[in-house]
């Protein structure tokens, strides 16, 4: 297949090159599958959670639990940016694919590494659960299946650097990278970093496995693993939020309030948002308190402006297109008026509040050092971060893809109706998820536990309060929403894949790309659109809660540990 | 951004050559939580004073 064969898209115009629209098809495909077997997992880990159906028994339940982690935290996720990757690059610039070979290569390495993983684990001697800490052993294919993985991604985000030589070399582009290119630039330079992390343990994990090293030094491992475990989350925040603006601006016309402001704030990612990794180590001994509070409670908050600059400027952007576009009455008549019934549309928007609301707010808490304590190693962890990477890159993902579907894979999507209704199940449910496993967490419940009754545990008499019970009832319940929500994508997905109507050369109707607002549409009325009232408002709302919620925690504390 | 910003004498200001250099980027993103995260926690876990 020639590199330099492409088709220009009838709806957008853009520029698909053949090779880069068959790799992004197949990374973005197996990304789908491992989110179907991985979802699947966190089915059977939220039953047996609840402490009335308690489905597994000890070893199956931590052997899902390192399933679940690593096919929807690490395959599914970075199989999408990988994707995301491709498209923001050969696509948005319209320039060929810089070397294809090595990118089927990269997609191979993650195919086998993924495929092996999984196998290795369902064997029964890997059940080390994501972080395999040592000196808990697993089998040495185990770490030598994510070294593959690993590998891979980085190759797939060297071709991306690569396409990026090739764009300027051939001018397929004037001035400076789209903003969107500029959030994938960020995301691939934290995942530079965080697969670079993931080698620099793993491999000499994988020669102790085999016995050629003799020991590994468990805080150094921790330190590591997690400049590999928690970046790789990071690169999801920065995938995400360039989601959001794509959306915005296909859906909207929507032209950021301003690229500076959204440029400087990836800047601020790609300088800080890394250094959170040190929140997993907060009661670590072995470092200091002044590494403890500089990378977290100094830097981390430098991220974290960030990306609640992104949180205005998104919806921001919106509001001003809206009122560009006549939405001008009152203050919420633009949100009003936003095509909820569109998935792109509104899994976007649920992923930005619920990413800001639950996942932001508690990410903060988790990263002072003080009233991390509260929580640390709860079942609040996980309630966190399946407010950010489930609730807002999962979502946001899933909200790209409707959009994707009919634009690269030129299929019409089918069961139009669940469609509609998919992001409001998957989001309620995760919603719940969310705030439940905190709620939990709150009370003390262990995040790797796998029976909170110390069910023949011999002599372990420590009871949790009857919540805890109830939290962990209620978020079996939102579990099983949540799957059904993701259950309902992938039988979307695939179905259209496989039976969608074919759209070949039409123009899809009604169109699938808002044109961009112009400047006299900005301009209209004044300029009164670039006044964005309703998005201050939500902002104020979002740092009420967080003013309050960071300062219940400050209470929370004081009452845990009285001062004489 | 179609165009780069230009400063009144007609050069690109250094914030915004920063910018459009992924390469220098990429160099600050590692270097950045290499020093300060990786760097600076291994240096304090391997001069412990073990006994």
């Amino acid at each position: 297949m020639a590199n330099t064969t492409f088709r220009t898209c009838p709806d957008t115009g853009l520029k698909l090159f053949s090779t880069t629209e068959t790799l992004i098809k197949a990374n973005a495909v197996l990304g789908v599958v491992f989110l179907l077997i991985g979802g699947t997992y966190g089915l059977f880990v939220g039953l047996t959670r609840w402490q009335a159906v308690h489905l597994l028994n000890a070893q199956d339940f931590y052997m899902v639990l390192t399933l679940h982690g690593l096919n929807v935290l690490i395959f599914w996720l970075i199989f999408f940016e990988i994707a995301v990757l491709y498209f923001a690059s050969s696509v948005l610039l319209g320039c060929r694919l810089a070397t294809p070979k090595w990118a089927w290569t990269g997609f191979a390495l993650m195919l086998i590494g993924a495929v092996m993983n999984n196998v290795i684990v369902l064997q029964g001697n890997s059940t080390v659960m994501m972080t395999s800490y040592v000196p808990m052993a697993a089998d040495p294919l185990f770490y030598l299946s994510l070294i593959l993985f690993a590998v891979g991604a980085l190759i797939g985000c060297f071709v991306f650097f690569g396409t990026l030589v090739v764009a300027k070399a051939e001018k397929s582009y004037e001035g400076s990278v789209p903003l969107v290119t500029f959030g994938a630039i960020t995301a691939a330079i934290i995942a530079v970093f965080t697969i670079v992390s993931g080698a620099i343990i793993l491999i000499p994990t994988y020669l102790w496995s085999i016995g050629v090293v003799s020991e590994i030094n468990t805080l150094a491992y921790r330190l590591i693993w997690w400049g590999f475990g928690h970046s790789s989350q990071q690169i999801n925040v920065a995938a995400h939020v360039s989601v959001w603006y794509v959306i915005a601006a296909v859906l909207f016309g929507a032209r950021p309030l301003s690229e500076k402001v959204s440029r400087t704030a990836f800047l601020m990612y790609i300088l800080f948002l890394q250094l959170a990794s040190v929140h997993h180590l907060l009661v670590d001994p072995g470092t200091s308190s002044n590494f403890k509070m500089f990378n977290t409670s100094y830097a981390m908050y430098l991220a974290v402006m960030a990306s609640m600059v992104h949180g205005l400027t998104v919806p921001g952007a919106i509001e001003a297109a809206q009122r560009a576009r006549g939405h001008r009455d009152g203050m919420f008549t633009w949100l009003r008026k936003a095509p909820w019934g569109n998935p792109t549309f509104s899994g976007m928007f649920i992923s930005l509040v619920g990413f800001g609301f639950l996942g932001g707010i508690t990410g903060v808490v988790m990263g002072a050092e003080q009233i991390n304590i509260l929580i640390h190693n709860t079942l609040y962890v996980p309630g966190h971060f399946h407010a950010t990477v489930v609730l807002g890159t999962t979502l946001a993902f899933m909200a790209l893809t409707y959009w994707l579907v009919p634009v690269l894979f030129r299929r019409e999507l089918i069961l139009k109706g669940l469609a509609r209704w998919q992001p409001y199940l998957f989001g309620l449910g995760m919603t719940g998820v969310s705030l439940f496993l905190m709620g939990a967490g709150t009370l003390g419940v262990p995040r790797r536990h796998w029976d909170i009754g110390f069910a023949g545990t011999g002599g372990i008499t420590h009871e949790f309060p009857a919540a805890a019970y109830t939290m962990l009832a209620l978020n079996g319940m939102s579990v099983i929403l949540a799957v059904i929500g993701g259950a309902a994508f992938c039988v979307i997905i695939v179905g259209s894949l496989l039976f969608g109507k074919k759209l070949g050369n039409e123009k899809i109707s009604p169109p699938i790309i808002a044109q961009p607002v112009t400047d006299e549409e900005y301009n209209a009325d004044g300029g009164s659109a670039y006044a964005i009232p309703g998005t201050m408002a939500l902002a104020m709302i979002f740092f009420v809660s967080f003013a309050l919620y960071y300062f219940i925690n400050w209470k929370y504390l004081a009452e845990t540990w009285g001062i004489a | 951004m179609k165009d780069q910003d230009q400063t009144e004498s007609g050069q690109v200001p250094m914030m915004q050559k920063l910018l459009d250099n992924p390469f220098l980027l990429l160099f600050i993103g590692v270097a950045s939580p290499s020093i300060l995260y990786l760097g600076w926690g291994l240096a304090e876990i391997f001069t412990l004073p073990v006994r």
